[in-house]
């Protein structure tokens, strides 16, 4: 963006106010027209920051008082927070601003213009004096020492020989040839049944297995013969009670945890806050269980 | 067997001192050359500073200097220790080096060229300038294919800093390495000779 259109887009302001007067009830007309203001001058400062021209083209009084004309209108959090940043861009606009003037008051400080003309006129051998008569290299060494020479070569030593290393990551081969959908589900790449009908199994399953008080055992419900049986289950419970069809009930002092079917789904899920709670499902957590059972 | 005098013990402390703040000063040890002030502190101990200034009076000698490069702008008056913890130190030539030995530093002629005038016209225009302002002022002087290839090289190298918006900015090396207030009185100093 040239300095032009800068002070093109704040005289815009207006323009665009006066076109925009139609139809809608004042004060609403009023906060669409604030908050168009604020996002020009946001983009604006912008601008600014990231394109480098003069930030002194943007004129902080003039919107310091656009600002201030609209943020009696401001009532939600979305209009704050427009406000907020408009103030803020303009705060790194300002920023720019001193730079600018501590710039031009260093020694460092030149007409750009004349500067420009300077380089654009010498011709390059002048130039490369003058910049030689100002450079002064960095000095840096790059060399092996005798500690990491030592080091690799007692790496070189222990390491095995190429086809030897080959040898080990080498993959199985097999042939290649059809699968049927039983194989795959023994292998657990397909699933028997869908997954909501398996939640809805597990769930009916809960609601018969629970005692008269309504719940029962969390470890009881998702314990099965297998370890792997068992986190099967865990992970199907742990959908039962995200969907809503069950809760837990854990008495921390007694490190116990119960899960409580519902009749039906629940929604308060996404009424309340949702929290996370990790149950360790470990093999030395099943064994335990598996033992307490044969007791 | 009885001990040596104080002073000469200091003066061999020193000596070690000195030679351990050569090695790292030289040896580039991170993907930056040089060492930071803290860094050095650590290895040094906290009279670092006067450590530095003995091996540069003696890197004077052999045209060679400690350069102290500090984070932000150099400080008006005497630097603190946090200001020194902070700053970054470079062995830098003490002197200038003649065309001919350019060819030493891996650069060619053009290059050193396009570099001086991107340089230049970054400080000319306080620090921050769009990159095709750049690109075009080297093609002014530089074959077309030349200009991108040789800004990218000033951006490895650590002369010049590229950001998201193609705005190119002065970075660690030229604070290192280019005398910016001498490069800019030279190319004014011409200006106003031709003026007379």
């Amino acid at each position: 963006m040239t300095p032009f259109s800068a002070v093109y887009i704040l005289h815009l302001f207006n323009i665009y106010e006066i076109n925009e007067a139609t139809t809608l009830p004042p004060k609403k007309r009023k906060k669409k027209l604030g908050e168009e203001q604020l996002q020009r001058i946001i983009d604006l400062c912008k601008s600014a920051e990231e394109k480098s021209f003069d930030p002194f083209l943007v004129d902080i009084d003039d919107i310091i008082n656009i600002i201030q004309e609209y943020f009696p209108e401001w009532e939600s959090m979305d209009e704050f927070n427009l406000d907020a940043e408009a103030i803020n861009r303009l705060a790194s606009v300002i920023k720019l601003q001193s730079e600018w003037v501590r710039h031009r008051s260093t020694s460092l400080y030149t007409d750009p213009f004349l500067l420009e003309e300077k380089i654009r006129k010498l011709d390059k051998e002048e130039l490369i004096d003058f910049f030689l008569r100002a450079w002064h290299p960095i000095i840096e060494l790059e060399q092996i020492s005798l500690h990491s020479l030592a080091k690799a070569t007692e790496y070189w030593e222990s390491l095995l020989p190429l086809d030897e290393r080959w040898l080990k990551t080498k993959g199985i081969e097999t042939k290649l040839g059809a699968t049927s959908r039983e194989e795959l589900i023994g292998q657990r790449i397909l699933l028997e049944k869908a997954f909501s009908e398996e939640l809805a199994i597990l769930w009916e399953e809960l609601k018969s297995k629970v005692g008269e008080d309504g719940r029962m055992h969390y470890w009881d419900f998702v314990g099965a013969d297998s370890y792997e049986e068992t986190l099967q289950r865990a992970y199907l419970t742990s959908f039962l009670i995200t969907y809503g069809y069950a809760t837990l009930e854990i008495y921390r002092l007694e490190e116990e945890v119960y899960i409580r079917p519902f009749e039906k789904p629940s929604s308060m899920v996404s009424k309340k806050q949702v929290v996370s709670i990790p149950v360790s499902i470990s093999i030395e957590e099943w064994e335990k269980w598996k033992n307490h059972q044969q007791d | 067997m009885e001990k040596p005098p104080t002073r000469l013990r200091k003066k061999a402390l020193y000596l070690r001192k000195i030679k351990r703040a050569t090695h790292l000063l030289f040896y580039k040890r991170h993907r930056k050359p040089g060492v930071k002030g803290w860094e050095l502190k650590q290895s040094l101990g906290s009279d670092y500073p006067k450590v530095i200034q003995l091996l540069d009076r003696y890197l004077e000698k052999l045209d060679l200097q400690v350069k102290t490069v500090f984070e932000g702008e150099k400080p008006a008056e005497k630097p603190t220790l946090t200001h020194l913890d902070t700053a970054r130190f470079y062995v830098t030539l003490r002197g200038t080096i003649a065309q001919k030995e350019t060819k030493l530093c891996g650069w060619r002629i053009d290059d050193i060229a396009g570099l001086a005038m991107a340089i230049s016209y970054v400080i000319s225009k306080k620090g921050k300038v769009p990159r095709e302002e750049v690109e075009e002022l080297l093609r002014d002087k530089l074959p077309g294919w030349r200009v991108d290839i040789n800004l990218d090289r000033y951006i490895r190298a650590g002369y010049l800093a590229e950001d998201k918006n193609d705005q190119l900015y002065l970075d660690w090396r030229t604070r290192a390495e280019v005398d910016q207030k001498a490069l800019v009185d030279m190319l004014l100093g011409v200006e106003s000779a031709e003026t007379k």
